[in-house]
């Protein structure tokens, strides 16, 4: 029979043990969790980029729900435990859920230090510490207002900066003389603190909180009051002073805890079958806040849950890397300054850098760079590795690239890295592992190698390093842009790219060029139609479309064919026509002499075989008669197809013809990453064939059954169910709503089945049919959109814009050469 | 002899003029048809003036109506790049275009050498 494993927390300390378990020993245990928190294992380290707006909690999971259950893993989210019962083996949490188990992993975390100040308890004063945290920050800065961040080390600094660059003004207090003087000297605290003051966050060192002050009514935090009675005015205070260890429940079972619970090298508490991990854990009268020593855990858990010998767990130096965008920032071991010890310096202040190593005994203890950090992680080996480093002294500060005469290919260097040189810091993975992970397993893109080996796959920062071992070993075959970028002009992904819009807030074509490092002067055929897409949908009301950046078709507003000549489809609501549309259409059939004319798999009527010349002419005919265009040729909403429903249909169980037309006359305009084709069936019969549609409606008694991500072209899929509401103007709006989250989300030619696929179905409806809030917004997003997108192209060139589109720009005679 | 009498001694011929360049949107193109020989006149990012046979030699596309990127243009049918200097196609495709002598004029008008329009060249580098 499996031994039975029971974990008291969820956070990644415990996900790696699992990693490292199931990797070696899948069949070994059965595993249960107790997650006090209602959620699965994400990465904290990310949740800066989460509160910047740079990365989105999907992006930071590593273990999805189908983790845990591929993995046969029982996750039981939102249950705490409030005891153990060491005699009887078993742990209940507060909701009354009984585990037994035969070894235990106590996996609690570290709780924030919330400084007992009059007013700490108010409404408005949050901690930086998990999810819920983040969430409540983001949801206090949509209003805007003012910021007081207590605490200037490396989680207050991350929120600080977060906060500004939600929009709101940020005030940091630090108890101490310089920022982060647990990482940085007094030097590199001082430029930090002019960079961030440089981006708008007020800085006050030696701040001494002494009370929040409330607003009238208590509701909130109006300011903050210091021990010298300056007021900072304030609307949110975050307490980011420090974290200490949750050892309660521990302690209330009996193991021994000082300020964390106490464990030996093999990481065993005072009970045998107990285990602690990560900052819950005291080793050696230190605690632990940081990802690498957590993960040095996790793994010599995993191996004494194996029954494997190791060699536990051991303090080693650490280094720390500041997560906000545009500042580097490195440090690692000790910089104290000591009758033994030297140092040599290097300042560049036009560069803004700045670089420190500090020396003793010829071996480097410390190391502090800001600016460029691209060598700290080889400055970081050197320290561990205790390299004597006096012959290369002269040139040591100028990294791995001249130190010793090396050459200055970076390649090179990463090429004279010993096997067991540390390429990640964070999950201790060495060169040596890397490298035989690809060359065995045949790994040949960056996500093989961060799956198989976990290299680069918490703060990402070593990303470089790995593709350059990929490089190495796999020579040509390996192709680090195979993956990711949206074209040879940039490095930077379809993701990258949106974010960093939205980020920067990037608001032209060339200003995208320009500041996201562009390597092409004008961009090319790939990135142009995307970006343009990108600025349309993201600044709606800012941007100017730029027609040379977007293909013929929608520039000529018409579809080119295999002649040159144009085909050309005018709007029918719904699918909806009349005998005077009609009778138009027949006329400028026979003026314009258009060869075919063809009904659409989307129930229009398309004239082909047009020349360009005549496509306003042709325009204007059918304006007469009240046609827009049918935008058959955009990316945007293309057609809603409908049946006729309870209008003549014995069958019918709404009027899905009404609601066709409705969507319709709602939505057209819109442009999107890829064309989107919706249609409304009046009954499960399915005679709109909704249910292969980029959105589909199937009506039913009692309301409409809402579809999304089919696709009937090059793959063929049916769709899935987003869900069921009651209302005409309900499913109006949960359409409009997601149609806008893949408006925002989308890759630039990505139809909304692949997006979904990517993004997972179950988020889509999350933030869809649960989060009435986040609708409404999407929902309001693109009404707003649609002021600046509703305008019918044709008549506008009817009425003469881009004339030059449509007419030769001379005609020369037979006889001009002579 | 100033510059200009210099520069237009080095493209001794017949120049045509075709119109204003403001008449090219920037990163664009216009057509000009002569008979059957259509040609692509484009105007780049950086304001220069180029003119390639308007018949993209994989099949026949209207290379006027493609998107302009540096000295390139993309063929609208089917993604060919073609390079407006030399008429050639890039990258792995194997082909070219004739192209013609363009320049832009001393009042800013667009000129088309029209001793290019006969000679039967297919591709000028």
């Amino acid at each position: 029979m499996k031994k039975r494993l029971v974990i008291i927390g969820n956070g990644m300390a415990p996900g790696r043990v699992l990693d490292e378990l199931f990797e070696h020993a899948p069949d070994l245990y059965d595993v249960t969790i107790f997650n006090a928190e209602p959620r699965v294992n994400y990465d904290r380290i990310m949740l800066s980029p989460v509160l910047s707006g740079e990365k989105k909690y999907e992006e930071i999971i590593i273990h999805g729900d189908a983790w845990y259950v591929d993995h046969g893993v029982e996750l039981l989210k939102g249950e705490k435990v409030v005891n153990i019962d060491r005699d009887a083996k078993t742990v209940t949490s507060e909701n009354g859920v009984t585990a037994e188990y035969d070894k235990l992993i106590v996996a609690t975390g570290s709780l924030p230090i919330v400084i007992p100040v009059p007013g700490h308890d108010l409404p408005g004063v949050l901690t930086y510490r998990d999810l819920d945290d983040v969430t409540a920050m983001l949801l206090a800065a949509k209003s805007g207002g003012k910021a007081v961040v207590i605490g200037g080390g490396l989680l207050g600094l991350e929120a600080a900066a977060g906060l500004k660059e939600r929009g709101m003004d940020v005030t940091v207090l630090h108890l101490m003389p310089t920022l982060m003087e647990r990482q940085l000297d007094a030097a590199a605290g001082h430029l930090l603190q002019s960079t961030l003051e440089a981006r708008g966050i007020d800085i006050k060192t030696g701040a001494n909180t002494a009370e929040i002050l409330p607003q009238p009514n208590n509701k909130g935090v109006r300011a903050v009051r210091l021990e010298d009675g300056t007021e900072i005015d304030a609307d949110l205070v975050v307490m980011a002073v420090g974290i200490r260890p949750n050892a309660q429940l521990a302690k209330d079972a009996g193991l021994k805890t000082n300020r964390g619970i106490l464990v030996d090298p093999q990481m065993r508490t005072s009970d045998p079958d107990i285990y602690a991990v990560g900052e819950c854990v005291e080793f050696d009268g230190k605690v632990y806040g940081l990802v690498a020593p957590l993960y040095q855990m996790a793994g010599v858990t995993a191996r004494e849950l194996m029954g494997d010998a190791n060699d536990g767990f051991s303090d080693s130096a650490l280094a720390t890397k500041l997560k906000v965008t545009g500042v580097d920032l490195y440090s690692a071991g000790d910089f104290a300054d000591g009758e033994t010890r030297e140092e040599i310096v290097l300042r560049d202040a036009a560069n803004g850098v700045y670089k420190r190593l500090v020396l003793e005994d010829d071996k480097i203890v410390g190391v502090v760079l800001y600016g460029d950090t691209a060598d700290g992680g080889w400055f970081f080996q050197q320290i561990k590795d205790g390299t004597d480093i006096s012959g290369m002294r002269d040139t040591l500060i100028f990294g791995p690239a001249y130190a010793g005469g090396e050459a200055l290919d970076p390649m090179a260097a990463v090429a004279a890295l010993p096997d067991d040189a540390e390429i990640c810091g964070c999950n201790g993975v060495c060169k040596g592992k890397i490298v035989g992970a690809i060359s065995e397993k045949g790994l040949s893109s960056l996500d093989d190698v961060r799956a198989h080996t976990k290299a680069s796959a918490s703060c990402g920062t070593c990303t470089g390093l790995v593709e350059q071992l990929m490089s190495l070993t796999l020579g040509e075959a390996f192709d680090p842009d195979a993956v990711s970028p949206m074209c040879g002009c940039t490095d930077l992904s379809h993701d990258d790219v949106r974010r960093l819009i939205k980020a920067k807030e990037l608001k032209t074509i060339p200003a995208v060029m320009q500041t996201l490092e562009w390597k092409s002067s004008c961009g090319c055929a790939k990135c142009r139609p995307a970006l343009n897409y990108y600025l349309v949908c993201d600044w709606p009301d800012e941007y100017a479309d730029d027609y040379q950046s977007r293909f013929i078709n929608e520039r000529a507003h018409a579809n080119i064919q295999k002649d040159g000549t144009y085909s050309v489809v005018p709007r029918m609501w719904g699918g909806q026509t009349s005998s005077s549309e009609l009778r138009a259409i027949a006329d400028v059939v026979d003026k314009f002499n258009i060869p075919t004319v063809k009904v659409t798999g989307g129930q229009r009527i398309d004239m082909l075989g047009i020349k360009k010349e005549d496509l306003p002419a042709v325009w204007a005919d059918l304006g007469k008669a009240g046609f827009v265009s049918g935008h058959a040729y955009a990316k945007g909403l293309r057609t809603v197809k409908t049946c006729v429903g309870t209008d003549w249909c014995r069958f019918g169980t709404q009027d899905s013809t009404g609601l066709g037309v409705r969507i319709e006359k709602f939505m057209w305009g819109s442009w999107t990453p890829a064309k989107v084709k919706m249609a409304v069936s009046g009954c499960p019969r399915n005679c709109a064939e909704a249910t292969c549609k980029d959105v589909g409606v199937i009506c039913v008694d009692s309301g409409y059954e809402i579809h999304f991500a089919g696709a009937a072209g090059l793959d063929i899929k049916g769709t899935e169910v987003l869900g069921l509401v009651k209302t005409e103007t309900q499913a109006l709006e949960h359409i409009v709503a997601l149609v806008q989250m893949y408006r925002e989300q989308g890759h630039y030619l990505e139809r909304i089945y692949k997006w979904a696929k990517r993004i997972g179905y179950d988020e889509v409806r999350r933030q869809i049919m649960d989060d009435a809030e986040k609708r409404r917004a999407y929902f309001d997003r693109f009404v707003f959109s649609q002021k600046f997108a509703q305008v019918d192209p044709w008549s506008e060139r009817v009425s003469g814009k881009d004339k030059h589109e449509f007419k030769p720009m001379a005609t020369l005679s037979l006889q001009a050469a002579e | 002899m100033n510059q200009e009498a210099d520069h237009m001694n080095a493209m001794t011929g017949n120049w045509i003029s075709l119109g204003a360049l403001d008449d090219i949107p920037l990163r664009g193109a216009r057509r000009v048809v002569r008979g059957d020989l259509a040609i692509a006149v484009f105007r780049t990012g950086d304001d220069s003036v180029r003119a390639i046979e308007d018949t993209c030699p994989h099949r026949k596309g209207p290379l006027s109506q493609g998107i302009v990127h540096g000295d390139c243009v993309t063929c609208p049918l089917h993604n060919w790049v073609i390079s407006l200097e030399t008429g050639v196609a890039q990258g792995a495709d194997e082909g070219s275009v004739r192209t013609f002598r363009v320049r832009v004029g001393k009042s800013a008008e667009v000129l088309l050498c029209a001793d290019d329009l006969d000679a039967d060249v297919k591709c000028r580098a």
